[in-house]
Order: structure tokens, then C-alpha cells, then sequence
């Protein structure tokens, strides 16, 4: 929102003040000021010039050579401007001044020579109207400072509209003029209204259908209007705050509107009779005065003129019952509409205006009675032959409650934490319109009606008004004193970090993040398709971007795609969260994952699955002491590898899944690549219990070294041999360790070596054999035999 | 004898000097120094002269014996330094400047910035919370005092869920209200105060570009306690951020209106680059709006079990949020904030380690 000081003045006196400063203030008490301008800067030495003389220029069929009055001298000035003409007065820049930021010269047009420009509105920054040059009021003396008769010089500063969400009251410049007055101690000036000279019994008549959606309804009417252009000052100041002058009429609610926040809304009063505020019973198409047609619906409050529809109630007007130029007789409506309505309606039709802004931030119903005597007052001002033949109807269904809130001096020490005297709080607060009640440091305060419908209501808020007029610059801060205590520590913190530090550190994998949605574009590029799962609402559904991901892999399997010409080795991971579809409580089950994926165009599938292994492996026991059981599993998704996709679990309890890349997805990312892909539910994996460090004091006898060469049949596991040499039938081994494997297409054979230690003496060669006879005899069970 | 010996003497000392390898020093040693060598020759010949002779004889012998000895050692220890010195002269001098093949991981930059701040909280003796990514309306905004078609919901554009009332987190204030539940017993049994930070990836449905994006990390932080003031929040704000900029930071702050705190600040901190006086980095205004905070709204703590409705100002508190991946950028000189989330490793396997 714009806020023009020279507006501001009319309500407070700031004589002497440092207005940048006190703008500065501004931000630092009441809301963020994001920009000042300062208007009139760039015009200099213009002045009221009549023209004397006006000849066709010798060489251009538009242009016009002028004699100008300027009072003490007349200048010869080309002009091309179209209602150039003798005898009218006009705004004339001399040369030496400026206008639009630019000097004026003499200067040679098409061979003449001129001496200073004949300005428009547009031109002195003042309007936008370009259509001619500015035609001013006959009776002014020549060679009078434009400056003199038209306020353009005025520092507009804007302010974020954010920061007055909370603030309905300051979204008029009489609302910002108080807290002006607060800042400076100087008294905020009552506004200046008309009374209804109107003694008869006539009314206008209006219905409130709908009580509770619309609060208030004032209304008058008025006739004889015969002057329908506003006052220059008017029409400057709505320019300057980013309005536009249209009519009398129109500029007046505007004006009041910018002035109090109140929006305001006239009638062409022929085209009314009777004034109705309900909803529709059916949808209808409406056309607003800006030309469009809008879709109504059943619950958008509307204004009716008996039956037919005239306005959308703190919208926009209709188009029929606008005030055009020749509008004489007006129905004025001042009036305060639920917020929530009116926000509703205003975003569902895409149509936000300076109005629906307004109400949506819940006005006070108070204002709509003061706003109708301001516009009597303006509207007389400028046009005394007014008639007014109603008096002020006046509707007020819903009158919010008068808040009172108890407040000490000591709540305010305790909540600020220093030490504001009573005498300040109750300055402070009589200076922003409160009411106090005031019995040594207690207070019994009065909500004003414009602060009281949301914005203020208990203490807390209280101590706000005080302190941020106090200034949040002159605290004096403070330490708490909180008994000692350590920080807690999470499992989940402390073993995402670790897993993190270790798949970066140790085996250099890259940590990416990624959304929590599947990207339809991004899985088609490796030939799959988002799976059905929790959607967002909205999104768009002809490219279905709004599902939400079932696995890690739909983002990092896109990822590895996209960075496939990085390196020809490389891995990625994230911990971030999936959805399992729904819970049976009907709410998403997101879990928290962890997925690598490692990528080779150098290593064979095997290696790098047996690096996925490692990796697995190294992190569980790590974290938990534990060891891994790996189970060829069913695929649940079309990117797994159906032979190669194995579970893995710790104790029984299932946490993770490990697979290659099924052959129509690996293609599809790189020609002769490898892709190996882990994933991991954090919080089952937290779950799992730590086992015990487990340490033993090594023997001060050297362990025995028997190598087994071992050929192993096809679909023997490692682990299936491993139960051959359990340890509780083997207390004295120490350690098993695969020396070498040899793979070819007859035989698949391996090197064991096996460690025997006590820890009282050193076995024989005898009992080494005899243990390791019996773990033959076992594997010979399996099918595993002796190399010869 | 002693001529002979003289002979030997001066045989020895030329053959010594023609030796360059360990073989032909092995091979003099020998012709001297062995059963058939030189010296036992000269011992046998001993046998033959006079008695009265013998003893001086043996004497040179002896002497002889042991000079050879000691000269053939130090010859030795003369090859083996010549031989150590070629050994250094001949190495390889090699070249540090080559390129290392061993690869290094990256961690995500949002980690780096989040483990920092961690670090710091946790020093003061913050507990790290975590928190799901999808919540609900009540803890999202009720909880929060935001209630249904309350204007601030609009200051989010939010992703709603096909499920029950559930949504993406806007904001890392959705998990307030579990924290105050979570630990509001300890605070009223034990005097426990409640600090606590919770990170966290937030969502907004906004249109991306080098400025905005849809996923982004919050830090989220309260403290809650019997006498928490605004003072208290000024001093906290400034020690943390001080930490964070590792510089002595000047803070002002200023009002900002979110429901869920009473009185709402805006915290600024003085620009860095121009120390106040205005740049383009500041916007000319001296200041970088950098976290929003506020004394946490009497409704809020209610709703978190904290007070009771009869005395809803019993326990006090402030909370505050910072914008990780805002930190991330200006920490990091990151100007575009996709960088983030595209996973592009040109960009994200710059972040080593710290």
C-alpha cells in the first residue's frame, strides 16, 4: 500500500519532524516500509503560462507555434499538443526547470526555435493522462509556481501489504496517521464528516438477507449531483497511491477508502430502488463493471436491487448500475461483509480488488457509519448543490463484543523481561486509541472497536502495542538462567549421521536430495511409470506430476540417469521420506529411507553387487554388532532385478532391500552399464537392537592356520557352509577367512582358512586335524568336497 | 719375512684401490684372508724360520692380519655408502601436483549447514528433534492458531494430500505442538525447560526459478519456560546468530505478524558486506531480514498442554526460524537455489566434507 505524508498531514502534525527518519521508525514499530519516492522532485520552475498566440507551424502539419505568458516574460514555445490553443492556461516549464527528469532547453523543432515546454498532466508525474496539455482554471495569475496551486511535491512511501495482514486498520491513511502520532507524541486530528441535514422520515430500503455475512449496511441517497469531476488535489493523491481518477463519485469511495480502509461502493441511484444483500439460490453468469463476466455461485453474497443482482458484495459493482458521467442521483453503500465470504469468493472468481483486500482482513462494522459522513462531507465540499433525500439507513446486525483486557505493570516486567513505567504504558496506549482504566501499576484497558475484531484481545497483545511504540532497539537484553542439562541425544540423529559419514567417507558416495514426488517425465526416460500411491491435491492431471513416490530409486534412479556421463563410477544416496500408500486409519504411511544406488561403466554387475554387500554389511555392524542375512526375494517394483533383489534382515526383522537393475531399466540409462541399488527403512533399522562390542582378550599362543581348497557345487551359499564351523562346536576357532575364489564354467572352487587358538597352550597338529576333519565330513554333506 | 710382508702390504694396498664391487672386495678378502690365503700361507711359512725369529715374525704376521682386516671393513662400509648414495641418486623424484585418483564423497550442502547449527544449538543445549514431512491441518495450522480461511493460510501455498486432512509441512512450526506434548510433562514436574530445534524439508507449491522453490529446509526452535521474556529472546538470537556468522553480529528487530507468536518479530541482521551502510546485497537498507521469530502466542502453548486455560501465561517461551537452504546459499555463494534439488554432481561433489 502507498502512503502519502502530505495525506498523513492532514491528520497529524509532523512540523519538524525528519520525515525519513520517522518513516524509518515506522518499520522498526508498526510494519516494513519497502521503498520511499519522493514525488515533485523532477518539477522545476514550472508555472501557469497563457497562450497568447497560436500559428501553425511552417513545417509539420501537428505542431503549433505558441506565444506563452509566463507573467514577467512571453516565450516562443513549439507545442504539438492537440487542444493547444489561444487563450487557455496551461502549466508551462520554462527553461532551466525540468519535468519527467529531464532539463528544459531551447531548442530547435523542424527549424523554429523553442523556448520551454507546455506540459501535461502526465508530464508533472501527476496522472496519466496524455491526451492534451493540462487546461487550468482561468482566474490564476501567470507566471504563478505550479507548485503553489497543486500539491505535487509529497514523500509516498510503500508499505509490504504482508506485514498488515493482522492490521485492518491500517489500511487507511487515517489508521497509519494515528500510529504516526503514537511515534511522535503529537495528537491524531478528529476526521472531518457531515451530519445528514435530511430531518424527513424517507429511507433507502435495505434487507440483510444473509445476518451473517453481512454485518452492516449504510446507506443514503442522494440527488441533484451536477459537478462530476474531482478536485485536482483528489485526483493527485489517488494517483500518487496508485489509483486513478475516474468521476466525482467513483473518486470519492475510492478517496475514503485509501483514507479510512473502508471500501465504498455508489450506485447510479436511477437503476435502484430497493437494496437486498443475499446469496443466489442458482448459479448465474454476472458482468462486472471492468466488462467481464463472472461465474456466481451459491455462496457468494450479492447486492440486489429487489431481485436483480447490481453488485458482488465487497467485490466489484455490476456493470448496469455503475455511475457513469451524467449520473446525477446516487445509492451510497458503506458496508462491512464477513471476511471469510468475501476471501472465498474473491479467490475463487480470481478477481482481488482494493476492496475485497480490505474486507478480508475483518473490518470494523464501526467505520461504515463515519465513512458515509465523510463522503457527504467530501462530496458537498465539492459540489454544494447536492440534495439529500434519505436519511443515513443504518443495518447493524452483528456488533462485535467490547473487549476489555486486565493488564499489570508487573506482566508486562515479566513478559519483556525490563522495565517500562506505568506512566509509558498508559501514554502509549491512550496514544494508539485504547481506553484506560488506570489504578496505580493496574490497568483495566479498552479495545478499540478497530483493533478489536481479531487483532487485539488479550495481554500478550497488549504487550506488543506497548513495546513495539517503546522501540524493540531500546531493550536491554538478557541471559536466561536455566538449570544445567546436557542435550539429548537421538538414536535416529546419531545413526544418520554415521551412515552418512560413512557412505561419504569410506566408500566416497555422493549425498543428493530429491522431492517427494515422482516426476512422470523424468521415470519415463528409463521406461517406468509412477505407481499408484497418495496424490497431491491440485496438481495438474494431464501430467500427473502429483504422485507421491513409493521408493527412494523413482527420484535417485533418475538422478543416476541425468549424471550417467559424470564419472564412470559413482554413487549416490539421500535419507528422505516415502509412502506406502495408505494406513488402515486412512492417513499416508510415510516412512523415512535410506537409497544408495552405485553405478559402473568399469566394475561387472557382481562386483559392484558385492560392494552393495560391503556396504550393507559394514553399516550394521558398525551401528549394531550385528551381522546380515540376505534372502532372494520377490520384486516389488518393475526397476528390481528378479533373481538378483534379495531382503535383508538382522534378527529376524526385515529392513532393507538389495537388487541389481532389472535389463530393461539398465539399458535404458547407459549402454553396458551396472547398477546396484540399496534401500533401507530407517526407522526399523533404528529399531534393531545393538548387539554387544563383544571383546576377547586375545591369546598369548599363536593361532594355527589350516587353508581348506574347497569345490563347491552350484547353489551352495557361503552362509549354508558356514553352519558346517559354528562356533559352539568349534570354541577354539578364532577366525574364518576366504583366501581366494576361483570361478570358471566347470567348477566353482574356493580357499577357506581356518584359525584355531587357546588361550593356555598352542593345539597340535593332531587336534587342528581332528577339528578340521569334522568340518569336512559336514561340507560333504552339502556336496562340497576336497580339491584335489 | 718382513720384506715379504712389506710386498704383501703394498700388493694388498693396490689391489684394494682397483676394487669397485662387492665381488672383487669378497674375492680380495679371500685371497688374503682364507684358509688358502695369503696370511695363512705366511703363518705356515712361520713354521720354518728360526725360533729365535718366530716371535717377531708372528708379531708382523699378526699385525699385517689385522690391518687387512680393518681395511677390507672399511673399505666395505665405503661401497655399501656408495652404493646407498646411488641407490638416492638414481630414485625418482615424484611430482605431488598429479592429479589423486582416489575418489571422494560429498555430503548434500544442507547437511553441512544443518550439522553446523546442530553443533551450536546442541552446545547450548538444544535437543535436535526430528519430524514427518507429511502432517496434518491440525498441527500445520490449528495447533498453530491459524484456523480454517484465516488470511495467513495464504501466505502459503500449501500441497494438500489425496488422504485424510493431511498435507506436505509448509513450515517446521508444524511439529511445535508435538514437542510441547512430547515434553511439557518434564517441564511441569521436573523443571525441565523445553529447548529444543527441529530441522526440516518444507514444501510450497510455488512455481520454480532460480529464486524460489517448492522443497526447501527450515531450522525450527523453541524454548519454553517459566520467565522467558523478549529479553531473553534478544540475547538468545544474538549469541546464536553470532555463532552461525562466527562474527559479533548486530540484530534489530522490528514487528512481523504470524499467528502462532505474540508479540512477532522480523529479526535483521546489519549487512556484512557494507556493515549497514547500504549495498545491493542489503537492497540498500543496511539490513538482511533473516529470521522470523516471536514470543510463542498464549493459544499456542495451550494448545500444546503447556498452561492451562486459567492461567495461560503460567510458562512462557519464544521461537524462532531460520531458512536453512537460505543459510546454505549465502554460506556457500549458492546463486541458484535448484542447485539443491536437482542432484546434478558437477554441482553437489564440490561439498567434500568440512
Amino acid at each position: 500500500m502507498f502512503v502519502s505524508m502530505n495525506w498523513i498531514k492532514d491528520f497529524v502534525d509532523l512540523d519538524g519532524c525528519d520525515i525519513e527518519q520517522l518513516i524509518h521508525r515506522f518499520t522498526l514499530s508498526t510494519a516494513e516500509v519497502e521503498g520511499i519516492e519522493y514525488k515533485g522532485k523532477d518539477v522545476q520552475s514550472v508555472v501557469v503560462g497563457e497562450i497568447t498566440s497560436c500559428e501553425n507551424h511552417p513545417d509539420s502539419d501537428h505542431l503549433h507555434v505558441l506565444k506563452v505568458d509566463a507573467g514577467s516574460e512571453v516565450f516562443d514555445v513549439v507545442c504539438g499538443a492537440p487542444n493547444a490553443r489561444v487563450g487557455i492556461k496551461t502549466a508551462f516549464a520554462k527553461t532551466g526547470g525540468s519535468v519527467c527528469g529531464m532539463e528544459i532547453k531551447p531548442a530547435k523543432l523542424r527549424g523554429v526555435m523553442s523556448y520551454g515546454m507546455c506540459c501535461s498532466a502526465k508530464e508533472l508525474g501527476i496522472s496519466d493522462d496524455h491526451s492534451g496539455i493540462m487546461e487550468l482554471d482561468a482566474s490564476l495569475k501567470n507566471g504563478t509556481d505550479i507548485k503553489d496551486i497543486f500539491p505535487i511535491d509529497d514523500v509516498i512511501f510503500e508499505v509490504d501489504n504482508k506485514s498488515l495482514t493482522n492490521r485492518p486498520d491500517l489500511w487507511g491513511h487515517y489508521g497509519i496517521a494515528r500510529e504516526f502520532a503514537a511515534l511522535t507524541g503529537n495528537p491524531l486530528k478528529e476526521l472531518q464528516v457531515m451530519e445528514n441535514p435530511y430531518t424527513g422520515d424517507a429511507k433507502v430500503d435495505v434487507t440483510i438477507a444473509k445476518s451473517d455475512l453481512c454485518f452492516r449496511y449504510t446507506s443514503v441517497r442522494i440527488e441533484n449531483i451536477t459537478k462530476h469531476v474531482s478536485p485536482m488535489e483528489m485526483q493527485i493523491r489517488l494517483y500518487y497511491c496508485g489509483s486513478r481518477a475516474i468521476n466525482l463519485l467513483a473518486d470519492i469511495t475510492n478517496y475514503i477508502m485509501l483514507e479510512l480502509g473502508q471500501p465504498m461502493h455508489a450506485f447510479d441511484g436511477k437503476k435502484i430502488s430497493r437494496i437486498v444483500i443475499d446469496t443466489p439460490d442458482k448459479p448465474f453468469t454476472f458482468t462486472t463493471l471492468d466488462g467481464n463476466e463472472r461465474e456466481i455461485t451459491t455462496d457468494t453474497l450479492m447486492i440486489y436491487d429487489d431481485k436483480e443482482p447490481v453488485a458482488i458484495a465487497g467485490i466489484m459493482g455490476g456493470l448496469d448500475s455503475e455511475i457513469v458521467d451524467d449520473t446525477d442521483t446516487l445509492v451510497l453503500e458503506s458496508a462491512n461483509f464477513d471476511g471469510v465470504c468475501v476471501r472465498k469468493s474473491a479467490s475463487r472468481m480470481a478477481l482481488r480488488t482494493d476492496a475485497s483486500a480490505r474486507y478480508e482482513k475483518t473490518l470494523d462494522p464501526e467505520m461504515t457509519m463515519t465513512a458515509a459522513k465523510r463522503f457527504m462531507k467530501l462530496l458537498h465540499d465539492s459540489d454544494d448543490g447536492i440534495r439529500f433525500v434519505t436519511g443515513i439507513t443504518d443495518v447493524y446486525v452483528k456488533k462485535y463484543p467490547e473487549i476489555t483486557v486486565p493488564f499489570t505493570k508487573k506482566f508486562l516486567d515479566r513478559y519483556t523481561g525490563i522495565d517500562i513505567s506505568s506512566d509509558r504504558i498508559e501514554e502509549t496506549l491512550i496514544s494508539l486509541g485504547f481506553g484506560i482504566e488506570r489504578s496505580g501499576d493496574e490497568f483495566t484497558i479498552k479495545v478499540p472497536s478497530f483493533r478489536a475484531t481479531k487483532d487485539v484481545s488479550m495481554q500478550a497483545d497488549i504487550v506488543e502495542e506497548i513495546t513495539r511504540i517503546y522501540g524493540y532497539d531500546n531493550f536491554e537484553i538478557k541471559t536466561t538462567y536455566e538449570p544445567l542439562l546436557p542435550a539429548r541425544r537421538t538414536l535416529l540423529k546419531t545413526n544418520e549421521n554415521s551412515i552418512k559419514d560413512c557412505l561419504v567417507k569410506r566408500y566416497a558416495l555422493h549425498e543428493v536430495h530429491s522431492r517427494i514426488w515422482c516426476d512422470p517425465d523424468d521415470l519415463k526416460n528409463l521406461g517406468l511409470s509412477p505407481e499408484n500411491n497418495v496424490k497431491l491435491l491440485g496438481a495438474s492431471e494431464e501430467k500427473e506430476t502429483g504422485i507421491l513416490r513409493t521408493s527412494m530409486m523413482q527420484c535417485l534412479l533418475p538422478f543416476v540417469y541425468e549424471n550417467r556421463s559424470f564419472s564412470d563410477s559413482f554413487g549416490i544416496f539421500e535419507i528422505g521420506r516415502c509412502v506406502y500408500g495408505e494406513k488402515s486409519d486412512g492417513t499416508a504411511d510415510e516412512r523415512r529411507m535410506l537409497g544408495i544406488v552405485l553405478y559402473s561403466k568399469e566394475k561387472s554387475e557382481k562386483s559392484l553387487y558385492m560392494l552393495g554387500v560391503d556396504i550393507v554389511n559394514t553399516i550394521v555392524s558398525e551401528l549394531k554388532h550385528k551381522s546380515v542375512r540376505y534372502t532372494k526375494c520377490e520384486t516389488d517394483h518393475d526397476w528390481q532385478h528378479p533373481k538378483n533383489t534379495a531382503s535383508l534382515s538382522v534378527d529376524g526383522k526385515d529392513f532393507g532391500v538389495l537388487n541389481t537393475l532389472h535389463p530393461s531399466t539398465l539399458k535404458k540409462i547407459a549402454k553396458n552399464c551396472v547398477a546396484v541399488c540399496i534401500e533401507i527403512d530407517m526407522d526399523v533399522f533404528d529399531e534393531i537392537a545393538s548387539g554387544e562390542l563383544g571383546f576377547a582378550e586375545p591369546s598369548r599362543f599363536p593361532a594355527v592356520d589350516y587353508d581348506l581348497s574347497l569345490v563347491v557345487p552350484d547353489g551352495v551359499r557361503f552362509e549354508e557352509m558356514a553352519d558346517c564351523w559354528q562356533k559352539d562346536d568349534n570354541p577354539e576357532l578364532s577366525g574364518v577367512s576366504v583366501i581366494d575364489i576361483y570361478d570358471s564354467a566347470s567348477t566353482k572352487s574356493i580357499t577357506i582358512r581356518f584359525s584355531f587358538v587357546l588361550d593356555d597352550r598352542t593345539l597340535t597338529g593332531e587336534e587342528v586335524q581332528k577339528r578340521i576333519d569334522v568340518i569336512i565330513e559336514k561340507l560333504g554333506k552339502l556336496g562340497v568336497a576336497l580339491r584335489v | 719375512m718382513k720384506q715379504r710382508i712389506n710386498e704383501l702390504k703394498e700388493r694388498f694396498a693396490s689391489e684394494l684401490s682397483k676394487v669397485t664391487d662387492k665381488q672383487s672386495l669378497e674375492e680380495l678378502r679371500l685371497s688374503f684372508l682364507s684358509k688358502k690365503g695369503q696370511v695363512s700361507l705366511l703363518m705356515q711359512e712361520l713354521a720354518k724360520i728360526p725360533n729365535e725369529q718366530k716371535k717377531e715374525a708372528g708379531q708382523l704376521i699378526n699385525s699385517f692380519k689385522q690391518e687387512v682386516s680393518a681395511r677390507f671393513d672399511q673399505k666395505l662400509e665405503e661401497m655399501k655408502k656408495l652404493e646407498e648414495e646411488c641407490l638416492i641418486n638414481s630414485a625418482e623424484s615424484y611430482d605431488e601436483s598429479l592429479p589423486e585418483n582416489i575418489k571422494k564423497g560429498s555430503y548434500h550442502p544442507i547437511t553441512l549447514v544443518q550439522r553446523e547449527l546442530e553443533d551450536i544449538f546442541g552446545s547450548m543445549g538444544f535437543d535436535v528433534e526430528d519430524y514427518s514431512e507429511i502432517v496434518d491441518d491440525y498441527h500445520c495450522f490449528e495447533a498453530l492458531n491459524i484456523p480454517k480461511f484465516h488470511p495467513a493460510r495464504d501466505m502459503q501455498d500449501t500441497y494438500y494430500l489425496s488422504t485424510r486432512n493431511q498435507l506436505l509441512k509448509s513450515h517446521t512450526s508444524a511439529a511445535q505442538n508435538s514437542i510441547m506434548h512430547k515434553y511439557g510433562k518434564l517441564l511441569k514436574e521436573n523443571g525441565r525447560p523445553i529447548r529444543a530445534v527441529f530441522p526440516g524439508r518444507c514444501f510450497r507449491n510455488e512455481a520454480i526459478d532460480a529464486c524460489h522453490e517448492n522443497t526447501f529446509f527450515q531450522m525450527e526452535g523453541i524454548m519454553i519456560d517459566k520467565d522467558i521474556s523478549i529479553s531473553n529472546l534478544i540475547y538468545f538470537m544474538k549469541t546464536m546468530l553470532s555463532e552461525v556468522f562466527e562474527r559479533d553480529v548486530t540484530v534489530r528487530l522490528r514487528p512481523g505478524f504470524f499467528p502462532f507468536v505474540e508479540p512477532g518479530f522480523e529479526l535483521d541482521i546489519q549487512c556484512s558486506i557494507c556493515g549497514g551502510k547500504g549495498c545491493p546485497s542489503c537492497k540498500n537498507s543496511g539490513w538482511l531480514e533473516l529470521c522470523p521469530c516471536g514470543m510463542i502466542h498464549p493459544n499456542v502453548l495451550k494448545y500444546g498442554g503447556i498452561n492451562s486455560e486459567e492461567d495461560p501465561y503460567e510458562y512462557t517461551g519464544f521461537a524462532f526460524g531460520l531458512g536453512l537452504t537460505r543459510l546454505a546459499m549465502m554460506k556457500y555463494g549458492v546463486k541458484d537455489i535448484r542447485t539443491f534439488n536437482e542432484g546434478d554432481l558437477r554441482a553437489l561433489s564440490q561439498f567434500v566434507s568440512r
